[in-house]
């Protein structure tokens, strides 16, 4: 593709590029040529006693000059810089960073391919394969859910069992392959909840994880959360997964302050889990998924027993 | 001495000591921001935050404390190489006040939080349109000056704060260039940049480069072209050097801004442009080094004794290894181990506290004791103390930044035999904690230095008054 929207631009940038570098050698060398007479002054004087010598140009200075020169013309006939020519070594950033991909592939894609059709659980016993997630994990997951994957806020904490979106090993890594997007809306199905109501909701919200509420506005908070915000967290705030958190759980992702919650409920939230299949390919996802699902919430594939131990909070 | 005019001292005082002033405001700044990296925990309140912070110390240090220091010198300059006082001193008086108020609404704006989000140009547009009020009352001042001047030559010095003056003004313009947007009142200012995309990088690149270039580079040789041989006692090495890298410099410079923008959306050839006149650039830079430095050749003696001399010299070495780096940090391959690393704030220190602040340091204290009729500072012992201070500050600054930056970049491109990355990014930023804190004690040496300094200055002031010399007539024509 190229960057001129007409052959114009491209011959404008050849011509005024090289009558440029060119151009400063010229310079230079008809102002060598000058006379000069060393150890003498000009003969202007300015501010009492403000002079010039005439002293010639450094010749080591002038071949500097020059050697920058030279190398400049070389270096616009190797490598893109004269429009939309080339160079002779026919680089480009692009090429280069294709190929600098392949070669990795070439080179490191058998390692990770290794485990690629091994099951996710014997994949997640595996040492050798726990260390290759883990360097992964660190290089393309720790931005986010932290070096030791517990998370920030806004950014799930992987070791736990409370999963927003699944911890079996198929649902972890279609998290990973495809992302996940979530958004709770500013003030759930009844946009025209007040002040007053969403500090009762707040008030609620906190009573069902055992934190301290004003019982009274937790009261009235209890009969507004079934229509404003059973639809997704279920009539008893125990979640849906995939669609809502559980509220009970004394796991909070933005925070359990009452300021916090009034905050979440007034304007909402919107998250993000960004697709990391096209990016890093299915083997390394694999191995990911093996890593996080190791880390202590992993929940069996079978919908029946989450049999992860109970984590302490 | 036949005339009974005398020069425009006043506004030159002004700025003189403004510099000093702002010189030491700018660097606290500079040193809570490196104290902020260290314990972020310093970030106590968002308007005293690194985020908002960082704009203020680059505001402050480039455009309040160089900015004040280049209209002092090139005021003072013009008028005694023009053997004319200042053209329009109501005018001039309107500069000094009207870049005083803008670097005050730049205090204020930059911590409340608003800024064009243009490095180096952060402030919005009520702001830029009084800046370029300032600017164009400045080169009016300026070029009247040179225009009503008793001599037929322009002198060196004139040559490259004419530049500075009419490139900066055409670099504001053109870079400062947005929808102006007040959306809840007068107090909310907001600027769309004209410019979308890789353009705006571009634009804000060449404006960015340029304010190096130009701002830091020209207007500075302007200043030690003329406070050099003046207090070196001797005639300006070469007037042919001066001439050549002067043309070479700001005809150069003009092409390098896209060396800040390697490896990324801009095209290969616009890279491939910037990279090789960045090369070319070295020779021009190292002229003004090699003028500077040589001017002293065969009173190299005057350096054991005089503190001033050595600010002077001292900044000239500065510049000449700032501009050795720059041109190798341009290169491509070099750069992509350089780049988004420290190495990058230690290159831009040695160029601004080893070069600018320096020969500004040395200029300024020329000019205080002629500002306010004395022989010379109350006390060479304290400027000597600020010169060494001030140089370990600097060699401290820039050795640890070096050093962090060149890990920092090894650190982020090492991979385990699987490709994937050795360290993840937070290890590096573990790794720096030792080179940040003795960059921290640097840049306390160096605000020590400049607080020494104002002592120095306020009680040369209180020993003397202010006086106006009297305008010279030319020395006879030849």
């Amino acid at each position: 593709m190229s960057d001129f929207v007409s052959g114009f631009w491209n011959i404008y940038v050849v011509g005024i590029v090289l009558v440029s570098v060119v151009g400063c050698g010229v310079f230079l060398w008809t102002q060598s040529t000058a006379v000069h007479v060393e150890g003498q002054t000009t003969g202007h004087v300015w501010d009492e006693d403000l002079q010039e010598f005439s002293n010639p140009l450094p010749s080591w200075w002038r071949w500097l000059f020059y050697i920058t020169i030279v190398f400049s013309l070389f270096y616009l006939a190797m490598y893109p810089g004269l429009g939309t020519y080339q160079g002779q070594f026919k680089w480009s950033s692009t090429g280069q960073y294709d190929g600098e991909i392949k070669k990795a592939d070439e080179q490191y894609g058998p390692i990770f391919k290794k485990f690629q059709s091994q099951d996710i659980m014997a994949v997640a016993a595996n040492s050798e394969a726990k260390e290759m997630g883990q360097r992964l994990f660190l290089t393309y997951c720790s931005q986010c859910h932290g070096s030791d994957a517990k998370g920030g806020r806004g950014f799930p904490n992987l070791t736990d069992s409370d999963w927003l979106f699944g911890g079996a090993p198929d649902q972890i890594k279609e998290s990973i392959l495809k992302g996940r997007d979530a958004m709770m809306p500013a003030k759930g199905v009844k946009p025209d909840l007040n002040g007053d109501q969403i500090k009762d909701l707040a008030n609620y919200v906190r009573s069902l994880s055992g934190l301290a509420s004003d019982s009274i506005r937790a009261q009235r908070g209890k009969e507004l959360f079934a229509p404003a915000c059973g639809a997704c967290h279920g009539p008893d705030g125990k979640g849906t997964l995939a669609l809502a958190p559980n509220l009970t759980d004394k796991v909070w992702l933005y925070g359990s302050s009452e300021d916090t919650i009034v905050e979440t409920i007034t304007k909402g939230r919107t998250n993000r889990m960004p697709a990391f299949g096209e990016f890093l390919g299915d083997a390394k996802v694999h191995l990911l998924t093996a890593y996080v699902y190791g880390l202590g919430g992993g929940e069996k594939a079978a919908p029946a027993a989450a049999a992860a131990p109970a984590e302490k909070k | 001495m036949q005339s009974q005019a005398t020069y425009n001292y006043k506004v030159v005082r002004q700025f003189a000591v403004m510099t000093v002033i702002w010189g030491i405001v700018g660097m606290l700044v500079g040193v809570i921001i490196a104290a902020q990296l260290i314990w972020p925990e310093l970030n106590v309140v968002e308007w005293l935050s690194y985020g908002r912070l960082r704009p203020l110390h680059t505001n402050a240090v480039i455009f309040a404390f160089g900015g004040c220091a280049l209209f002092a010198t090139s005021y003072f300059a013009v008028q005694r190489t023009s053997h004319a006082p200042l053209f329009a001193p109501a005018l001039a008086a309107f500069t000094f006040w009207g870049w005083q108020l803008i670097i005050v609404l730049a205090a204020l704006s930059l911590p409340l939080g608003f800024t064009s989000g243009k490095e180096y140009a952060e402030l919005e547009w009520p702001i830029d349109i009084l800046i370029t009020l300032v600017w164009v009352s400045y080169a009016v001042v300026f070029f009247g000056t040179i225009v009503k001047r008793t001599v037929s030559h322009i002198y060196v010095a004139n040559w490259f704060f004419g530049g500075f003056i009419l490139t900066v003004a055409v670099l504001h313009l053109v870079n400062s260039a947005a929808v102006p947007v007040l959306s809840a009142g007068i107090l909310t200012p907001k600027s769309y940049s004209a410019y979308a995309g890789v353009q705006d990088a571009m634009v804000q690149w060449w404006y960015g480069h340029n304010a190096v270039g130009f701002f830091l580079t020209a207007g500075f040789l302007g200043m030690m072209y003329y406070f050099v041989p003046k207090q070196a006692g001797r005639p300006v090495y070469s007037y042919r050097l001066s001439v050549v890298h002067f043309w070479a410099l700001i005809f150069t410079y003009m092409w390098a801004g896209p060396h800040h923008l390697h490896y990324t959306a801009l095209p290969d050839w616009t890279q491939s442009v910037g990279m090789i006149f960045s090369l070319i650039l070295l020779a021009p830079s190292w002229g003004g080094m090699i003028n500077g430095i040589m001017t002293l050749s065969g009173a190299w003696h005057k350096l054991r004794d005089d503190p001033i001399l050595k600010f002077m010299i001292t900044s000239l070495s500065f510049y000449g290894m700032s501009t050795f780096e720059g041109p190798m940090m341009s290169i491509k391959t070099v750069n992509a181990l350089s780049h988004y690393t420290d190495w990058t704030v230690g290159h831009v220190h040695s160029g601004a506290l080893g070069w600018v602040a320096m020969i500004s340091i040395g200029s300024i204290y020329y000019l205080l004791p002629r500002l306010f009729g004395k022989a010379e500072m109350h006390s060479k012992k304290l400027i000597e103390a600020h010169f060494w201070i001030a140089t370990i500050g600097v060699v401290l600054y820039i050795a640890s930044m070096w050093i962090a930056g060149v890990m920092q970049g090894l650190m982020w491109r090492a991979t385990n035999p699987d490709g994937t990355l050795t360290y993840s990014f937070v290890e590096s930023v573990k790794a720096t904690y030792p080179f940040w804190t003795i960059r921290l004690l640097g840049g306390l040496l160096f605000l020590t230095g400049m607080v020494i300094m104002a002592y120095n200055m306020f009680l040369t002031m209180a020993g003397g008054k202010a006086v106006n010399a009297p305008v010279l007539a030319p020395a006879a024509a030849h």
